[in-house]
């Protein structure tokens, strides 16, 4: 594999994964209060990805995922994505909005209801990185996607491909008690950008500093 | 029988009886030429619109304006003439709406017009395209029949 791809060592991983593990901590505590439910997540996992591996996170490029995606702006850079399954995403809009009828699809509504928790749920995942980092990150408005998440997360690579051949991937499940629920928060920052997370928690840049 | 898979950033070439096909096309977009008498076709996923700007060593797959030339001299050393070549494009969709100005957000167009641009550079004919919107493609050419078929979710089949 190329260089580029291990330019992070097990120390720099391991700060991305607790930016993982606070973030989507945060953001699951809020699914929960939302949902009424103990929601659990998995422990995170962080890696450096050639682009064709970021889909395999979420089933494959092929797996059709329901998702929240906003681009973040500022000290740091990247994209967040706030992915669920299909059948999750309809037990969610079922929960908030019981008259609800799924059959035909999602309807406007759910699909504004769905926005809206991963807005929630997204900016408490930011909030929580803001308070460790003390960095300037601004979010943009969220949208909305049901579709392949190759072609879903593809949206969030073609920025990074602009100056990278290689994507870092902190991706965090949770799970509904003993249930996967085939949910993510995959947060794919700016290599570049991402030094700045470092700097400001005194992380060195690699491995040989 | 076989089907040669692209990755994104990629490029490859097939010969009759195989399949080349990529998956998820996003705002990336599918190129591919097809030379029907030998029944030999290339296939690119291009991210981005051109190299221009790029310093030091690309990936030729990643650009549009650098993966049309490379695609033609895959294909030229496997006995296609270049004359004889015609080209079908999918993807370039915007899979979220619009917020900002942002030129990220705008990739998709950007990168239709730029394959179709360096198509015109290499003189190959754009046959069909199925492009625009704002939902991912999956594109499987069949080498035996030059016939390209586009899987979207929700859109069923569509075949250019």
């Amino acid at each position: 594999m190329s260089e580029k791809k291990n330019r992070f060592g097990d120390l720099q991983l391991d700060v991305l994964r607790e930016i993982g593990n606070i973030g989507a901590g945060h953001a699951t505590t809020a699914l929960s209060k939302l949902t009424g439910k103990p929601i659990d997540m998995k422990v995170p996992r962080a890696r450096t990805l050639e682009f064709n591996e970021v889909a395999d996170f979420v089933g494959g490029p092929e797996t059709v995922v329901v998702t929240v995606y906003l681009r973040i702006v500022g000290d740091l850079q990247g994209s967040m994505f706030f992915t669920l399954s299909q059948d999750l995403a309809q037990q969610l809009v079922q929960q908030f909005l019981p008259s609800t009828s799924m059959e035909d699809g999602f309807s406007d509504m759910a699909i504004s209801a769905l926005n809206e928790i991963g807005n929630i749920l997204i900016g408490s995942y930011l909030t929580a990185l803001v308070e460790l980092t003390q960095l300037d990150i601004q979010p943009s408005v969220p949208s909305l996607a049901v579709d392949m998440a190759g072609a879903i997360l593809s949206t969030g690579l073609i920025e990074l491909s602009q100056t990278s051949d290689f994507a870092i991937a902190i991706d965090t499940s949770f799970l509904d008690g003993e249930r996967e629920l085939e949910g993510h928060f995959f947060f794919l920052p700016n290599p570049e950008s991402i030094e700045k997370v470092f700097m400001s928690l005194g992380v060195p840049l690699n491995e040989n500093c | 029988m076989k089907t040669v898979k692209v990755g994104m950033a990629d490029l490859n070439v097939a010969r009759s009886p195989d399949k080349i096909k990529t998956i998820g096309l996003g705002s990336c977009v599918g190129i591919i030429l097809y030379d029907k008498i030998l029944k030999i076709a290339g296939m690119a996923h291009i991210m981005l619109p051109t190299a221009a700007s790029i310093k030091g060593d690309v990936n030729p797959a990643k650009y549009a304006d650098t993966a049309v030339p490379v695609l033609v001299s895959k294909l030229v050393r496997m006995g296609v003439e270049p004359k004889r070549l015609i080209a079908k494009i999918a993807g370039g969709a915007q899979m979220f709406p619009l917020n900002g100005s942002s030129d990220v957000m705008r990739i998709g167009p950007r990168n239709v017009e730029a394959c179709k641009e360096a198509l015109k550079i290499a003189g190959i004919p754009l046959y069909a395209e199925d492009t625009g919107g704002n939902w991912g493609r999956t594109v499987e050419m069949d080498c035996m029949t030059g016939r390209v078929e586009i899987r979207s979710f929700n859109r069923g089949v569509k075949e250019i």
